[in-house]
């Protein structure tokens, strides 16, 4: 793009509006290559959200590295190290907004060797934007990318077909990517929500304007579909869960007898006077209220933070889980979980770990590494007792004392665990409860 | 199931919360680090909700550069007893008399990077395990891959390379004796976030983000105000203007925007339209491109 004025519009933003805007996080996923910088570049720029300094000092650095081209790549600069070298080490989270929804992007790093970086990212997120470099169309890397954004559970997958600029728009090219893309994920992940689109982030086409280039496509622009994705099914609001996180007992005059058991609810709906379960001990009871600052609520959902009150006196402490009795999660010593390993320590059989689930802290013991995933081919291989930072494994593993889990497909929350090192404290992997 | 949807400022307070009750569950010795700007009054009002009807569990960590806004700290105190809280204040002026830093000399002499000792110094005569700050990741590229739960070695640095990979809503603050954690539980929210949320919430804050007339002087495109400790270049001078801050630090480095906003309404209106970043007013972040990740591994806030 030619070095040109920033539109010094007004985003026009009014306190009315704002308090009814959504959120969406999502991540991209891409290789300085594919464009990822300069598609993050323009969509904040072209959705206003780049500030004057930050303007100016990109001019700077374009002038510096030559030629009169505004290099929207360089928006997303982070650290020394990384602009000095030109890439991106970690996830860097970005935000803009528009009138109708806030965003939060997580924008990670593609390479092979930044796979944890792009399991961290994609963990909190509703959508990922796989990038294509039309030239190149579908890869390796591609499979990559859409078999974590599937293993990460995130519901909505857009794939931008990009540097179409450079192949004239050409229909075809962009059929055939799409072609390819769909025989690949019609056996990784049946049902998602995919979308394609083509763009240039380059010149802009189909990012926040509607390209005159691509006559031949009907579909939204990206920052449209970035707009109107629907993301309230994203919660689980189906199981009850709520994972206890901090005991509130303020032993004052006035609230002398109080106990409240605090937490963000990770699934489902909770009402007053619902019958519950107390998961480990099994006690029932009858929520008394659900409080928060503002006031008792009537029935609360996730992902609120509230403070439940019960009937009964019992004893509860954190890490225990309240849920209802006709819908319980299973509570087992065993499990099966994906495991992302992201320390360059190996995971090794029968080494022992902290393990972290909602607001439960044990123990575990690694007893089998069941395969290891190809992430290329998508193979099963076998035989393995290590993992090496960035393998994905399905492994087993014991417990020392009970979790209360659902399958991460279903329920994100209560589905997904992290492993600590006992020796150096350090989170050393990510786990999907299978 | 469209009832069960939350708006996004809520959903940033339902995160912001969380981390709040998090720490107060992880760590045995949390402290928040209160500076009496717009974040961390945000900060406390968050810690307030989370604890409710209990007290908030940890005290108040004020590190004073001996340069403050005297309304700033009127606020403080003014708030700190209304919540009956216990404040714990850092004095830079006392790293100074001590010999533990030396103070800047010259025009633009700011007791801002003394600030990092005096804060480590405090931590460590506390035992804090976590102190919670009011850094958002919108605010400065370094803080853009900054953790909600930030991991310090023992000698407070932070290693942006080696940071632990934070997944999902699970926080790892697992440390050996002597490192701490920083927490940042606003790390999503944006400064229109913030003012939106002070707006909707209707939380009181320190009279200068106001607009008000003040003794100022301009020096390399920034507004400062003048006081007896800042030493004018030849050639500038003296003015009262109108003016409000947009973020409040010390005197030294706080710069100050020609305004006549004199309502929360008016300064949401004002950012909306405004094309310079809010650390585009911060003569501390002029120093060098890199200022502030340089400052953060070092311990800054």
């Amino acid at each position: 793009m030619k070095m040109q004025e920033a539109d010094n519009g007004n985003m026009g933003f009014s306190s009315k509006a704002y308090l009814d805007m959504e959120l969406l996080r999502f991540t991209t996923a891409g290789s300085v290559d594919d464009g990822k910088s300069t598609l993050i570049g323009r969509l904040l720029y072209d959705s206003k959200s780049i500030f004057e300094d930050q303007l100016d000092a990109v001019k700077r650095a374009s002038l510096k590295k030559g030629g009169d081209f505004l290099n929207l790549a360089l928006l997303t600069d982070g650290l020394r190290a990384e602009r000095e070298q030109g890439i991106t080490i970690d996830v860097a989270y970005r935000y803009f907004a528009t009138p109708k929804r806030k965003f939060i992007i997580a924008d990670t790093p593609g390479h092979i060797q930044y796979t944890r970086n792009m399991v961290t990212g994609a963990s909190t997120a509703n959508a990922a934007i796989i990038l294509i470099d039309a030239r190149n169309g579908v890869t390796e890397q591609t499979h990559r990318h859409a078999y974590i954004a599937g293993l990460l559970g995130i519901p909505h997958l857009i794939i931008c077909i990009n540097k179409m600029d450079l192949l004239d728009f050409n229909r075809e090219v962009y059929d055939n990517i799409r072609t390819d893309f769909e025989k690949f994920t019609r056996r990784v992940f049946a049902g998602k929500d995919v979308r394609f689109i083509p763009i240039s982030a380059l010149n802009g086409d189909n990012v926040v304007k509607p390209s005159t280039n691509t006559p031949w496509y009907t579909g939204d622009t990206l920052l449209t579909t970035l707009e109107n994705i629907p993301v309230t099914n994203d919660n689980n609001l189906v199981n009850p869960r709520f994972p206890v996180q901090y005991v509130i007992r303020p032993e004052s005059e006035k609230f002398h007898d109080y106990r409240g058991y605090t937490g963000r609810i990770a699934s489902g709906v909770f009402h007053k006077d619902d019958r519950v379960v107390v998961l480990p001990s099994r006690f029932e009871s009858t929520i008394r209220s659900i409080d928060t600052f503002d006031g008792p609520l009537r029935e609360a959902f996730a992902p609120q933070s509230v403070t439940i009150t019960l009937a009964d006196d019992i004893d509860i402490s954190r890490g225990d889980m309240i849920v209802k009795p006709d819908d319980m999660p299973v509570e087992t010593n065993d499990i099966e979980v994906i495991v992302c390993w992201m320390s360059p320590r190996p995971l090794e059989v029968n080494k022992k770990y902290f393990l972290r689930h909602t607001t439960r802290e044990v123990r575990c013991l690694i007893k089998e590494v069941v395969y290891t995933l190809n992430i290329n081919t998508l193979e099963h291989i076998t035989g393995n007792t290590t993992l090496r930072m960035n393998d994905i494994a399905l492994v087993k593993m014991r417990t020392t004392q009970p979790l209360f889990i659902d399958p991460y497909t279903k329920n994100r929350i209560t589905g997904s665990l992290i492993l600590i090192d006992e020796a150096t404290f350090e989170t050393v992997g990510a786990g999907m409860i299978v | 199931m469209d009832e069960y949807k939350l708006t996004h400022l809520k959903e940033l307070e339902s995160e912001g919360i969380y981390v709040m009750r998090e720490v107060a569950a992880q760590f045995e010795r949390p402290v928040l680090l209160f500076s009496g700007g717009k974040d961390s009054i945000v900060l406390v009002h968050l810690a307030l909700k989370a604890f409710w009807p209990a007290p908030i569990p940890f005290p108040l960590l004020h590190i004073d550069t001996g340069h403050n806004f005297e309304e700033t700290l009127l606020f403080r105190d003014e708030l700190v007893k209304r919540l009956n809280a216990r404040l714990i204040v850092g004095s830079v002026q006392e790293s100074i008399n001590t010999g533990r830093v030396v103070e800047e000399s010259g025009y633009n002499a700011s007791r801002n990077v003394l600030q990092t000792v005096t804060l480590l110094d405090t931590i460590e005569k506390y035992k804090f395990d976590a102190a919670i700050g009011g850094g958002r990741r919108d605010e400065e590229k370094a803080r853009a891959k900054e953790r909600f739960f930030s991991h310090r070695d023992e000698f407070g640095q932070w290693d942006p390379k080696n940071q632990r990979p934070e997944l999902w809503y699970l926080f790892n603050g697992r440390k050996k004796m002597g490192e701490h954690f920083r927490v940042f539980p606003i790390s999503n929210w944006t400064e229109m976030d913030v003012w939106q949320y002070i707006l909707k919430e209707n939380i009181a804050l320190p009279n200068i983000y106001f607009t008000h007339e003040r003794e100022v002087f301009f020096r390399d495109g920034v507004w400062l105000a003048a006081a007896p400790f800042m030493k004018l270049k030849p050639g500038e001078k003296v003015e009262r203007r109108r003016v409000r801050c947009r973020t409040v630090g010390d005197i030294t480095c706080t710069g100050l925007t020609l305004s006549t906003a004199d309502t929360l309404e008016d300064i949401i209106r004002e950012i909306a339209a405004t094309r310079v970043t809010e650390r585009g007013g911060r003569y501390d972040d002029k120093r060098s491109d890199a200022a502030m990740e340089d400052r953060k591994k070092e311990g800054y806030f």
